[in-house]
């Protein structure tokens, strides 16, 4: 995997996970631009939709509707070939600072966590710092598992996929 | 090789169902804790707290060392093993993403640049 993303321009800026603590988790990655590009990316819907589902996940996103400013909402529906029914994700924007900062909530049930993802420029380029908190760890051993489940096969798709753009 | 990681997944799944010993592991992960430590913290006998260190080292999720009169505990090589997974499972997740990510914010800042030199002319 890593020879074939060597060739890939974005293998310059590494994305790098950390579990910050028991109920947190952070995701850390420099973008070659403006925060205010990286903001509208995150910030409108038909840019977000085009990122957010990575194409090797064979998930697509039925619907994607997103408020950014404080107090909006969001809900985002997603189907799978292997769900019987789409599954929705949906919450409420607690702060939009614009270029710099969004914090949201996870309604779909109360164990959801609070993401904060913060944009900070310098010298043209922006870290993104990604941090969700759960209420409790098991919450958040739940979400993740959930979310990483049959990971390998779709990373193995996008290996694929790499493999014959290079 | 089947009957082999079955009986493993037993006994990391044993050694799992009790929440003072996935407390155990957490407390590990921050830091090693000797058995005493471990007992005062989760407000138990000593014996107790051996017992529950004694099946999470079965699963090899905890390695314990004697130095004197003190057992200290760490993560065991399964622990480590899972942790290591599971940051690869979601690393991988956030690169996909992040990468996409990527290429929208490069097309935007080239069309920012492109649509800024349109203006001056």
């Amino acid at each position: 995997m890593p020879e074939g993303k060597a060739s890939s321009p974005a293998a310059m800026n590494r994305t790098v996970v950390e579990r910050k603590s028991d109920r947190e988790l952070v995701v850390t990655r420099t973008f070659n631009a403006p925060a205010h590009i990286v903001f509208e990316a995150w910030s409108k819907p038909e840019l977000f939709k085009r990122w957010w589902v990575p194409k090797s996940a064979g998930m697509s996103l039925v619907s994607c509707d997103m408020d950014v400013r404080t107090g909006g909402g969001y809900r985002f529906v997603f189907s799978h070939p292997a769900f019987d029914q789409p599954m929705a994700f949906f919450g409420t924007y607690k702060e939009v600072t614009p270029h710099k900062r969004i914090v949201w909530t996870n309604e779909e049930s109360d164990q959801g966590a609070v993401t904060t993802v913060t944009f900070e420029e310098n010298a043209g380029k922006t870290l993104v710092t990604f941090h969700e908190l759960y209420p409790t760890t098991a919450a958040l051993e739940e979400a993740l598992a959930g979310s990483a489940e049959g990971l390998p096969e779709q990373f193995a798709q996008l290996d694929e996929l790499l493999a014959g753009r290079s | 090789m089947v009957q082999y990681n079955e009986a493993r997944l037993d006994a990391t799944f044993a050694a799992l169902s009790d929440a003072t010993r996935r407390g155990v592991l957490e407390q590990l992960g921050r830091a090693e804790a000797s058995i005493t430590d471990l007992a005062e913290k989760f407000h138990m006998t000593l014996t107790g707290m051996k017992k529950h260190v004694g099946v999470l080292e079965r699963a090899a999720l905890v390695t314990t060392e004697k130095a004197g009169r003190v057992r200290t505990c760490r993560l065991g090589k399964r622990a480590l093993e899972e942790e290591a997974a599971w940051i690869e499972r979601h690393r991988q997740l956030w690169s996909a993403r992040f990468d996409a990510l990527d290429e929208i914010v490069e097309h935007l800042k080239s069309k920012e640049k492109t649509d800024a030199r349109r203006k001056s002319k």
